[in-house]
């Protein structure tokens, strides 16, 4: 029960099999965490969000100066969804969208893109342009990463939206 | 309350009904233009209220919804909600203004002022995750029709916490594992679950134990899979497998250990039917055994229905509703939840309870 971690000295928490390598792997929350597994379950979701808030803060230093303090609409902060997990208002996604866009990734395996049904009113609101630059974005950091069923689907999804928007 | 005394559809047996005990549908939707339910003050709370409640929301099936608002309801009655999986226990607890609505059928409920503004769901015996989806994407739309609800090009569907972004889905079935217990299989179980992103849960979902061998397996992304793929895969793919396992874990406590496996289940049916005193954990315990017993027909004798209408009526709330003790003048009356513990009194009506529909001809 006392497996220490493979990458430093504290007790391993996740104990998992690497598929690709087919070996055992036993790692602290930490890294864990960095290794994209998901953490044992009694984590509190506040805490993984914060801990992915906080891992994510650093890459983006140079522009924080635009990082609004608090959200116009509702007056929320980030700091306060640090310690709720939870959002204000549906506009604090826009306020907090570049903080949010490490978050959404991270607990959806990478995903930043909505697949499915919308409102049918809200269609016309898709931006398929933007939309089709963010699948590329994604697509080459999936290439970058070898992360090739998942270019796979993101190149399916590319030609789906090709093909609907009548190119 | 306008409630039935148990769920009607608690006795129906759906497909796969021997590992399979229900299937569900949950959207999560936000209105546009109101903070969410965490930052809002109780006059927007109520405002979100009086909104939905105007909504022409009924359906062309007679979807007949009975609102229940839980600020003037009794702790009672709010735990009966809870115990019928119609409301979570975050709603539950809350003391902020919020309400639920359900169908005539209590198939359909709609819990309002949650963590999001509207949180719906459709919940089917067996597995029936289809239907309930079809359901509960047409309740979806009625919605839509009538209010403006917060999406965002990127992000779909905008709920009050992002991890719930996009369709805002949560698919869930509830599962009956005995097998994968007893042969101790549970472990590579949750592991390949959590390897395919699904969330593995005890009998009232998060935070709850597996109470009766009870587990509920939901979908953890929300976001880059549409509602139709996650319906495809959990349908053709992860019920399918799950429930495999458990016959084939079944199948090898037969065959190796057939009359092991009979001790128990007749030992179980044998405690239910002669116990004076019955605690919660331990009539789970010997119903699960029981209803093993008939999904492997070793028992013959007793409806399925029988036993999972027990696992409702066991509950606190349940009991005290179907079971009013005819010597407490006061047992119909509103009592606080801590008047709801497993006192001496409420093991003995349990026990009377489960005695009963056990031993009578069905």
């Amino acid at each position: 029960m006392n497996t220490k971690c493979d990458q430093c000295d504290k007790p391993a928490e996740v104990h998992e099999i690497d598929a690709i390598k087919g070996v055992h792997v036993h790692l602290c929350r930490e890294h864990a965490i960095e290794a994209g597994f998901q953490v044992p379950q009694s984590a509190p979701v506040t805490d993984l969000l914060t801990q992915f808030a906080t891992m994510q803060a650093p890459t983006q230093s140079p522009k924080k100066v635009e990082k609004p303090a608090a959200c116009e609409t509702c007056g929320s902060t980030f700091a306060r969804f640090r310690k709720t997990g939870l959002l204000g208002c549906p506009e604090c996604y826009e306020a907090f969208c570049k903080q949010l866009d490490g978050v959404i990734a991270r607990s959806q395996n990478g995903a930043s893109n909505h697949t499915g049904r919308v409102p049918d009113r809200s269609s016309a609101l898709i931006d398929l342009q933007a939309l089709r630059r963010s699948l590329i974005e994604e697509l080459d950091r999936a290439v970058a990463s070898e992360q090739y069923e998942r270019a796979a689907s993101l190149r399916d999804r590319l030609h789906t939206l090709a093909s609907e928007s009548g190119d | 309350m306008k409630l039935k005394q148990t769920g009607p559809w608690i006795e129906h047996s759906g497909p796969d009904a021997d590992v399979v005990v229900s299937s569900r549908a949950r959207l999560a939707r936000n209105l546009s233009g109101l903070p969410f339910v965490n930052q809002a003050s109780d006059v927007e709370k109520r405002e979100v209220l009086r909104l939905v409640q105007t909504l022409p929301l009924a359906g062309e099936r007679s979807e007949e919804l009975v609102w229940i608002d839980l600020q003037q309801s009794t702790p009672e009655d709010r735990r009966l909600l809870f115990e019928r999986h119609l409301v979570s226990r975050q709603f539950l607890e809350s003391v902020s203004p919020r309400a639920v609505a359900i169908a005539d059928d209590e198939q359909l409920s709609v819990m309002v002022n949650e963590e999001d503004h509207l949180r719906m769901q459709v919940l089917l015996p067996g597995l029936e995750l289809e239907e309930a989806w079809r359901r509960v994407v047409d309740f979806d739309r009625r919605l839509e029709r009538n209010a403006d609800i917060a999406v965002h090009p990127r992000w779909g569907y905008l709920t009050a916490c992002p991890t719930n972004v996009g369709t805002a889905i949560r698919f869930s079935v509830m599962l009956h594992l005995p097998g994968l217990r007893l042969t101790n299989e549970l472990e590579r179980l949750r592991r390949a679950s959590n390897d395919l992103d699904l969330a593995v849960r005890g009998f009232y979902g998060e935070g709850s134990d597996s109470s009766g061998d009870f587990y509920q397996v939901s979908n953890q992304l929300t976001l880059g899979v549409s509602e139709t793929d996650l319906l495809a895969t959990f349908v053709g793919e992860i019920v399918p497998r799950i429930v495999a396992y458990e016959r084939m874990a079944r199948d090898i406590l037969i065959e190796r250990s057939s009359t092991l496996l009979e001790d128990r289940v007749h030992r179980a049916l044998g405690t239910l039917r002669s116990a004076r005193l019955l605690a919660i954990e331990e009539s789970m315990k010997h119903l699960s055994r029981v209803r093993l017993g008939i999904a492997l027909g070793l028992l013959t004798d007793i409806p399925l229905g029988t036993v999972q209408r027990l696992f409702l009526e066991v509950q606190p709330a349940h009991l005290r509703r179907v079971q009013p003790d005819s010597i407490d003048n006061t047992a119909l009356e509103p009592v606080p939840e801590d008047r709801l513990l497993d006192d001496e009194r409420t093991r003995r009506r349990r026990a009377d309870l489960v005695r009963t529909a056990l031993t009578e001809p069905y």
